[in-house]
């Protein structure tokens, strides 16, 4: 019910452009160094280790591959998603929680202002949108520290390595990655408001809104990863 | 004949899971005209409020404004009525992320087209009007004390010119001296505009100095409705117990205070 409410008023006017605005850059801007962290860091541990692993049977040289359908297909948008489900689920549940434990929200009501439409739509088009770009930003910082560790640490030639990085590489793999990413956005946005929008009296009530906000917006990151995998392949 | 109240309130009844918190609540106010309700903490006065502007429906009973029933229509024409109303909460309720003059603005801007400067000027104008600096326009609400809150909420409110204001707790949190004032700045803003008032409180100060009748809500019924004057003398013995603030009476037996 709130979630067709939701989806509703995002596509009904008025649109409230600098609200969305705000988002955008709450979400996609900020959110910028931690997703652009994480996936440096895996991409780089998953150079690492998957040279470990393939030096066993000496497949050293699918490494870049190994690295770049990792990064694209599972860990730039599951990784990201769940950093910014800790970051953003978490605020928008504190923000629109306090908002409803202080009469902000009746008081938006009051002012003939559908709260669905001035507070919820424009994070879901926010998180549905920014998600995808910073996967996309991630992808390339997660390869990009693949390709350091591959060349610095474990001697690979860089042209051979970027050559191998392109090679097996299809369309198809960074849009996977991609969908998930805008579901997993509009997920993570979707808890954030709904459990702020219900949050119970009080400190109290605010602070289970926001840890529910991100444990089930990370759960639903993780069981939709599995459901859009299985749908884009056939199961 | 009669003049059909501003607002009418027939016989609301609310529950909330096993509590009922109106039990038929019956209670007109003529247009120009300031009610207060008053009654214990708990009693129900925020539910009545809430029912008023649509934030809670009834479980049954009707509501009138203007004659219109209001109760059950559509959200169009709930906004609709919703222009009508000025209303300040408890708290304030600002906008926290917006400042001052976006808070004041918020639906006039929605309606009709402002630049930021317009905005801005008008937002200015009327908290000047309302004693404060035209410079704390520019300010954020949590940089702003109490009583600078409350006027700011009072300024929006009264921002659109509604034919109809509902102050909860207008001076809740307040000295009595900074209360007094935004008593005075809700009697001369209300006179200003000619608007129906109805205000929650139980600052009987505050009461006498708004209010030109009082209903006293007590287990989910109003169990008096008159003029403010003689709100002392009632022979009502809860009332008098409340209006007098003795700590002995019906409202407090058999209850821990």
């Amino acid at each position: 019910m709130f979630t067709a409410d939701a989806v509703r008023w995002a596509l009904l006017p008025p649109y409230y452009g600098r609200q969305l605005l705000r988002q955008i850059i709450d979400i996609g801007y900020y959110s910028l160094p931690v997703v652009g962290l994480t996936t440096l860091f895996s991409g780089m541990v998953l150079a690492l280790q998957s040279y470990t692993g393939f030096a066993r049977f000496s497949a050293e040289d699918t490494v870049a591959t190994v690295v770049v359908l990792s990064v694209t297909r599972e860990l730039g948008p599951v990784l990201a998603g769940l950093m910014v489900a800790g970051r953003i689920g978490a605020s928008m549940a504190a923000e629109i929680g306090t908002m409803r434990v202080t009469d902000q929200i009746d008081a938006l009501d009051t002012l003939s202002t559908r709260p669905m439409q001035y507070l919820v739509a424009p994070r879901l088009v926010a998180g549905t949108i920014c998600l995808p770009f910073l996967v996309l930003v991630g992808d390339i910082i997660g390869v990009f520290g693949g390709y350091l560790v591959g060349i610095y640490k474990l001697g690979f030639n860089p042209g051979l390595y970027l050559a191998r990085t392109l090679e097996y590489l299809e369309f198809s793999d960074v849009l996977l990655g991609l969908v998930k990413a805008g579901v997993f956005g509009f997920l993570i946005a979707l808890m954030g408001c709904y459990h702020g929008y219900h949050s119970g009296r009080g400190a109290e009530g605010v602070g289970l809104a926001t840890t529910n906000a991100v444990v089930s917006a990370s759960i639903l990151i993780l069981i939709s990863n599995y459901l859009v995998t299985a749908v884009f392949f056939g199961g | 004949m009669a003049h059909t109240p501003k607002i009418r309130m027939q016989d609301i009844h609310k529950t909330f899971g096993d509590k009922a918190v109106l039990k038929g609540v019956n209670l007109d106010i003529q247009a120009s005209e300031s009610v207060c309700i008053i009654g214990t903490s708990g009693c129900g006065k925020s539910v009545t409020l809430k029912c008023l502007l649509g934030l809670v429906t009834p479980d049954s009973g009707a509501i009138y404004v203007n004659g219109a029933q209001t109760v059950g229509q559509s959200r169009d024409k709930r906004e609709e009525m919703l222009r009508q109303f000025g209303m300040t909460f408890q708290f304030g309720a600002l906008f926290d992320s917006l400042p001052i003059w976006e808070n004041i603005t918020f639906r006039l801007r929605q309606r009709q087209p402002l630049t930021r400067k317009e905005a801005r000027d008008f937002a200015a104008d009327i908290v000047s009007q309302l004693g404060l600096d035209g410079a704390v326009v520019d300010q954020y609400p949590a940089e702003l004390s109490g009583g600078m809150q409350k006027r700011v909420a009072l300024a929006r409110a009264i921002a659109d010119k509604p034919e109809i204001l509902l102050f909860d707790e207008p001076t809740s949190g307040l000295d009595p001296i900074t209360g007094g004032v935004i008593d005075n700045l809700i009697v001369d803003q209300v006179k200003k505009l000619g608007a129906t008032t109805l205000t929650i409180s139980h600052d009987m100060n505050s009461v006498r100095r708004i209010a030109d009748k009082v209903a006293m809500l007590h287990q989910g019924q109003i169990i008096w409705f008159g003029p403010v004057s003689e709100m002392d003398d009632t022979g009502i013995a809860e009332v008098d117990q409340f209006v007098h603030g003795n700590p002995v009476g019906p409202l407090t037996s058999g209850k821990v205070q």
